[in-house]
């Protein structure tokens, strides 16, 4: 080792001894952080086939907003900035490169969709640049040893799956199982955790398998066609406008099926109540936020704040949109993971308290839900609630599973 | 055999709305030459249009009529103010102006209207239609029904009117339509404001079964273009047919043949193949230039 290199890392060794030991003595700055200010991106589907899905990122803005109104987070306020990829991989690696080297931010949070994550996953973990909190709820993001620049937050789509293979094996061990679901990575990481959860009887179980495209116009052909392989448990793995067509589609053409429903769309408001709730009776999904129309958190502190900041912050937004309820959330445990930066705003730290989150909740999380993480987990929400829809509300089945 | 009843008859709802929409289409081809991209979300903006008067509480004629009237003054609008400036401008610029048109609408609905979905009303009964075991729904009967209703009216006044003639002459030949005493100008802008008005009723079907958001008519545009293409694009009644045969053949194809995957795959086919084989598609007339 050279003397320069020996001169650095003791440098090093000093700050972080420093930093450890006095960290409200020194500030540490990354670029996107000073005294004032935090400034934090973000890629979001504003246009575009999945455009539903963009009012995630309006709640955040909105969320952020407010804190800055309540003075901020340490005194800093945060500069959110959020640019349109229109699910589109290749201008999500385009707007990925203009946050980090043209804006400077400090990290990018909870940019959308597993495509456009997938594209810049690499890039932001060469770069060393935080990719927090990913919307997105496929299973690659928590792979903290090839990418620990990247952290997820929703349960994953696999360990859902799973719960549902494993209610299933519980309670109708002789079902005839129909799958629909939507044909990328989405879809098929479902699939993938469904069948696992079967185990070895997921091929005599799944008696029918039927794929769309997001461009179909419907997909009452399909649900023709999983009705007639005999099928008597239905597992819909669709976004919103697909589930409601399938939910609607299946009772009108008089096949009663036990349903299952992704947490994705399982929002009383843009998805059951279109498809007809009367239709909608009986589908059982998992939550782990709670359901803004659900009349049991009527009375609710956190959801009447909830309220209030829709309001307040965004008053165009949807209340029935469970999305707002996820923007919410996943902005919450954000300002968390800045509070406990404290005046270590360097890119490490901010993952580093990323990882370091310890029974944390946010408020709209259903009770008995935690939020941990650490150095080897990076996957915060692990526990989910199963649960009935019974026309009106949904009714927990059993007690909340997972970590 | 029951599921393939079903299919078929599943395939002749989801043609239903291809036709409606491939009608859209025709109408603006014979009134301008030109294929309009935008013509899609210019429906599903209409429709929004109707959505806001029924929510608001009107009932659901006087809300479809007052749409459609609307829809009618917005074609007409777009054409003299848009359209109009790039007339003669070369053919990809108007396409250009299109795919714009498409983008601004659009992003305009979600950003009034978000992009949740919503329940749009049917004015047919709500009870499935049960035909021995198998299910048609109401609406879609209906549906189907209106864009028969549409096709005729559209056929007589194009074949038995005046006004119709002079449209379609303008878009054949503008110079001696012109030397005539035709005012071709307005002639498109009628033919806009028409296509318009037939979007908007396509829309208002379409939305009970798709659920109204504002990438409704994204995936129906190429389905209701292949339609058109195979039925004729000068043809109101091939298009039509043209319509039901794609809703049919994709259904089936898809669930007995190519799978579902290859769904969109077989509407582009369909689309280059017809135009390689007999551009002027099956009911089509053939064009004859002397040069």
């Amino acid at each position: 080792m050279s003397t320069k290199q020996l001169l650095v890392s003791a440098t090093v060794m000093a700050g972080l001894a420093l930093g450890t030991s006095s960290a409200l003595a020194q500030k540490k700055y990354d670029p996107g952080a000073s005294d004032t200010e935090i400034k934090i991106g973000n890629i979001m589907p504003y246009s575009g086939p999945a455009s539903a899905y963009g009012t995630i990122g309006k709640t955040d803005a909105a969320y952020f907003k407010m804190i800055n109104d309540q003075g901020g987070i340490n005194g800093r306020k945060i500069n959110f900035i959020s640019l349109d990829d229109g699910y589109s991989p290749p201008k999500a690696v385009e707007d990925a490169r203009r946050l980090v080297e043209q804006e400077q931010v400090l990290f990018i949070f909870n940019s959308l969709g597993t495509p456009s994550n997938s594209a810049i996953h690499k890039y932001m973990n060469a770069k060393k640049v935080p990719q927090l909190f990913v919307a997105t709820g496929a299973s690659k993001w928590n792979d903290p040893k090839d990418f620990p620049w990247t952290m997820g937050w929703q349960p994953n789509y696999q360990t859902e799956a799973a719960t549902y293979a494993k209610h299933i094996l519980q309670t109708k061990p002789d079902a005839k199982i129909a799958v629909l679901y939507q044909n990328d990575d989405y879809g098929k990481d479902y699939l993938k955790g469904f069948e696992d959860g079967l185990g070895a009887k997921a091929k005599t179980m799944i008696v029918a398998k039927a794929s769309y495209e997001t461009s179909d116009p419907t997909v009452d052909s399909q649900i023709v066609q999983l009705q007639a392989s005999g099928a008597n448990v239905f597992f819909n793995i669709t976004t919103p406008k697909f589930a409601a067509q399938a939910i609607r589609k299946a009772y009108d053409i008089g096949w009663k099926p036990v349903q299952y429903l992704n947490n994705v769309s399982a929002s009383i408001g843009s998805v059951l109540t279109p498809a007809g709730l009367e239709k909608s009776k009986g589908v059982i999904s998992i939550q782990y936020l709670k359901d803004s129309l659900d009349p049991k958190w009527k009375d609710d502190k956190a959801m009447k704040d909830w309220y209030a900041f829709m309001a307040k912050y965004y008053p165009e937004g949807n209340v029935k949109d469970g999305s707002n309820m996820v923007g919410y959330g996943v902005a919450q445990t954000m300002v968390q993971v800045l509070k406990q930066c404290g005046d270590n705003l360097t890119r490490e730290n901010v993952m580093k308290q990323a990882a370091s989150l310890k029974d944390f909740r946010t408020d709209v999380l259903l009770p008995g839900i935690k939020i941990n993480t650490s150095a080897t987990d990076y996957a915060p929400i692990e526990a989910m609630q199963l649960v009935q829809f019974d026309g009106k509300e949904y009714k927990a089945i059993g007690d909340v599973v997972g970590k | 055999m029951d599921a393939f009843l079903n299919q078929v008859f599943a395939g002749l709802a989801t043609g239903g709305i291809y036709a409606s929409v491939a009608l859209a289409l025709v109408m603006i081809y014979q009134a301008t030459h030109q294929v309009n991209f935008a013509q899609g979300e210019i429906a599903m903006f209409s429709t929004y249009i109707a959505w806001t008067m029924i929510d608001a509480g009107m009932p659901y004629w006087p809300a479809f009529f007052l749409t459609i009237a609307i829809a009618f003054v917005l074609g007409v609008l777009i054409e003299r103010v848009i359209v109009r400036p790039v007339e003669q401008a070369p053919v990809l610029s108007v396409v250009v102006v299109f795919i714009g048109l498409l983008v601004i609408f659009n992003s305009l609905a979600g950003w009034i209207y978000t992009y949740t979905i919503k329940v749009f009303p049917s004015p047919f009964p709500k009870e499935p239609l049960h035909v021995g075991d198998h299910f048609f729904s109401a609406h879609q009967l209906g549906a189907v029904g209106v864009t028969l209703v549409v096709l005729a009216l559209l056929y007589a006044f194009f074949r038995y009117t005046p006004l119709g003639l002079a449209m379609r002459a303008a878009a054949q030949n503008p110079t001696s339509s012109r030397l005539v005493g035709i005012r071709v100008g307005w002639m498109l802008a009628l033919g806009w404001g028409l296509a318009a008005a037939i979007g908007a009723i396509a829309g208002m079907m379409v939305a009970p079964t798709v659920y109204l958001d504002p990438n409704m008519m994204s995936g129906i545009l190429l389905y209701a273009f292949a339609a058109a293409l195979v039925g004729g694009i000068d043809n109101p009644g091939g298009a039509v047919l043209g319509g039901f045969m794609v809703g049919v053949l994709e259904n089936l194809l898809g669930a007995y043949v190519i799978g579902n995957e290859l769904k969109l795959a077989f509407a582009l086919v369909l689309i280059v193949g017809v135009l390689v084989v007999r551009p002027s598609g099956l009911f089509g007339r053939v064009h004859v230039t002397r040069v």
